[in-house]
């Protein structure tokens, strides 16, 4: 009945792809409204079953039953691993556990190139140079971003430390690699040999660690979000040597919003990119700050029922969280505080530091799990026109965002770096587990201005003291 | 040895290599356009979207996996499929995850202390 419609199976193939790409197009633009968000990743995952599901339908896959039973167990495999895994790391993980999946979707593009010159050269063709260029791209970016990834998770795990790593030379020493990668692709690409790919490889795994050893802990997400972008890259590379428009335009799309999304995250740490990637961030902080922190300044601290009191009687409260709030587990019961302020009539609100917790956005992700209402959460800018009218901003485990060298101190590592202002609070109450520096490692001025009151111990325990003496004032 | 010029033709040659190019400048637009005005709160969700849209590359992987030769190429074709599915499954998992704590909740002004006890439990909390 229908010829116009009896496509060969491989443009049903093609067309489903299609309808997956405008699906992830959607996904994406849904992801950046509140409202659209769950939905829009909900139609890409969609897309994806959709995109895979058809992909079973290539003639190699049906006619090799060896080579679909392997592609199902590895898939059974990974999914396995995957979904207890997504499920149950906690919120206050997520930053390294982005990180880890991002570093596998890596290394598959990277094989999946390298694989296909290998199927090509065993087959006998010596493959068009563009091709070989295709490959060693897939090769290297997916690499880089492999090994980049995982010590970007080392790092943010704490298994070594969070500071910088330097070493004498480092600079040349990153040259040389990045020089080698270019004359190993020269030779690649005019030989046409397996051997040079190979040792490409090796150096594009040592070129990822090579990046990321050098940068701060503080910087680790923007360089997630920029090795994010990479994989969308090697993504479309692999898809390149492929010739799968699918792949292409995915990896492009994810390539590019990524650029996009890392430069908007520098931009809120007041940083360009270069500077964080080649500067060493850290390494200045220990020249600088350090030693003169903790020495001999006197600080006042005060009591939980105090504290309490002052919070009890105040109109407008800020609240001010950082990572240490998420360390704490704290999310609930700074809630609880916020509820019961505002049982009182307390103006109750959070000021939320666009790169609060340790991802752009972390820290409302982690509050709304507290279900704290979306509402309270204001952001930076306007949090910040309403300083001056607080009576008492509560800075609770957070450090570098609210630290005043930012705006006056040209030498500090942040300076530049919007800050909340909760120096221009009537009172500042911090609740800090110790005098130890935040995580940028700078020492914080406005813990010694006589407007604060340092509130010492973990945040979970001290915001249940207050939650209590609140009740009661 | 090869010089430029046959280098050239063969990128000229294959009209393929075009299309693909339009194709990937036009997508790059796409991706510019869609995400520069996202508020800094989605930033997270975002990354981990667009983490779990790479994630695609699976399908590249059961590609090369169907046309997989040998020993050496049926463990990396393997090894591909096993970190593609990685990705798109803990992926999207993740992002949802995050996202499900968005969800609108009317009555969740907290104006007395008992709201929280109304409140059913949610999305199993950790702790």
């Amino acid at each position: 009945m229908i010829t116009a419609v009896s496509f060969p199976l491989s443009t049903w193939r093609d067309l489903v792809y299609l309808v997956a790409l405008a699906g992830f197009i959607l996904a994406l633009k849904g992801l950046g409204s509140p409202r659209y968000a769950r939905r829009g990743n909900q139609l890409g995952a969609l897309a994806a079953l959709a995109a895979v599901a058809i992909t079973f339908t290539l003639p190699s896959l049906r006619h090799s039953g060896r080579n679909l039973v392997l592609a199902l167990i590895a898939m059974v495999l990974g999914a396995v691993v995957a979904v207890p895994v997504a499920r149950l790391v906690k919120m206050t993980a997520m930053p390294q556990l982005v990180a880890i999946f991002n570093g596998v979707g890596g290394g598959a593009a990277a094989l999946i190139a390298l694989t296909e010159l290998l199927h090509l050269h065993a087959l006998g063709d010596k493959p068009a140079v563009y091709v070989t260029a295709e490959v060693l791209l897939g090769v290297l970016i997916g690499s880089v971003s492999l090994s980049g990834s995982a010590i970007a998770f080392i790092k943010l795990q704490e298994l070594i430390t969070g500071r910088p790593i330097t070493y004498p030379g480092q600079q040349a020493i990153n040259a040389v690699v990045a020089a080698a990668a270019v004359a190993l692709i020269i030779v690649a690409l005019v030989s046409g040999d397996l051997a040079p790919v190979y040792v490409l490889l090796g150096l594009a795994l040592l070129l990822g660690v090579a990046l990321v050893l050098p940068i701060g802990g503080a910087d680790v997400p923007v360089l997630i979000s920029l090795l994010n972008s990479f994989t969308g890259l090697a993504v479309a590379a692999s898809g390149f040597v492929l010739d799968n428009n699918l792949l292409i335009v995915a990896g492009i799309l994810v390539g590019a919003s990524g650029l996009i999304l890392t430069r908007l995250m520098s931009s809120a740490m007041g940083r360009s990119l270069p500077n964080i990637l080649f500067s060493a961030f850290g390494a200045v902080i220990t020249a600088t700050g350090g030693e003169e922190g903790d020495a001999s300044r006197s600080v006042r601290t005060g009591t939980a029922e105090d504290v309490g009191v002052l919070l009890a009687y105040a109109r407008k409260v800020v609240i001010i969280p950082g990572y240490g709030l998420a360390v704490a587990q704290a999310q609930h019961t700074v809630r609880e505080l916020a509820d019961a302020l505002a049982a009182r009539g307390v103006d109750v609100f959070f000021a939320i530091h666009p790169v609060a917790g340790r991802m752009p956005g972390h820290m409302n992700v982690l509050l709304a799990e507290a279900n704290v209402p979306y509402d309270d959460l204001k952001e930076m800018d306007e949090a910040n026109a309403e300083m001056s009218t607080a009576d008492v901003a509560l800075v609770v485990g957070a450090n570098d965002t609210v630290n005043p060298a930012a705006k006056t101190t040209p030498g500090s590592p942040i300076y530049g770096m919007p800050i909340i202002d909760a120096d221009e609070a009537e009172n500042i109450i911090f609740l800090k587990r110790s005098m130890r520096p935040g995580f940028a490692g700078i020492d914080n001025e406005l813990l010694y201005d006589p407007k604060t009151t340092l509130l010492f111990g973990d945040a979970k325990d001290t915001l249940q003291k207050l939650v209590a003496a609140v009740k009661e004032a | 040895m090869i010089g430029y010029a046959p280098l050239l033709a063969q990128l000229g040659g294959s009209t393929g290599i075009v299309e693909y190019l339009t194709v990937f400048v036009l997508a790059a637009f796409v991706g510019i356009e869609v995400v520069s005005k996202v508020p800094s709160i989605l930033h997270t969700p975002l990354m981990s979207g667009s983490n779990a849209i790479h994630g695609i590359v699976l399908v590249g992987a059961l590609t090369i996996m169907g046309e997989a030769q040998g020993t050496a190429q049926l463990i990396l074709g393997f090894l591909a499929v096993f970190l593609a599915t990685l990705n798109v499954v803990g992926g999207f998992v993740v992002t949802d995850r995050m996202l499900e704590m968005f969800r609108a909740k009317p009555n969740e002004r907290p104006v007395a202390q008992r709201s929280e006890a109304k409140e059913p439990g949610g999305a199993g909390e950790p702790e």
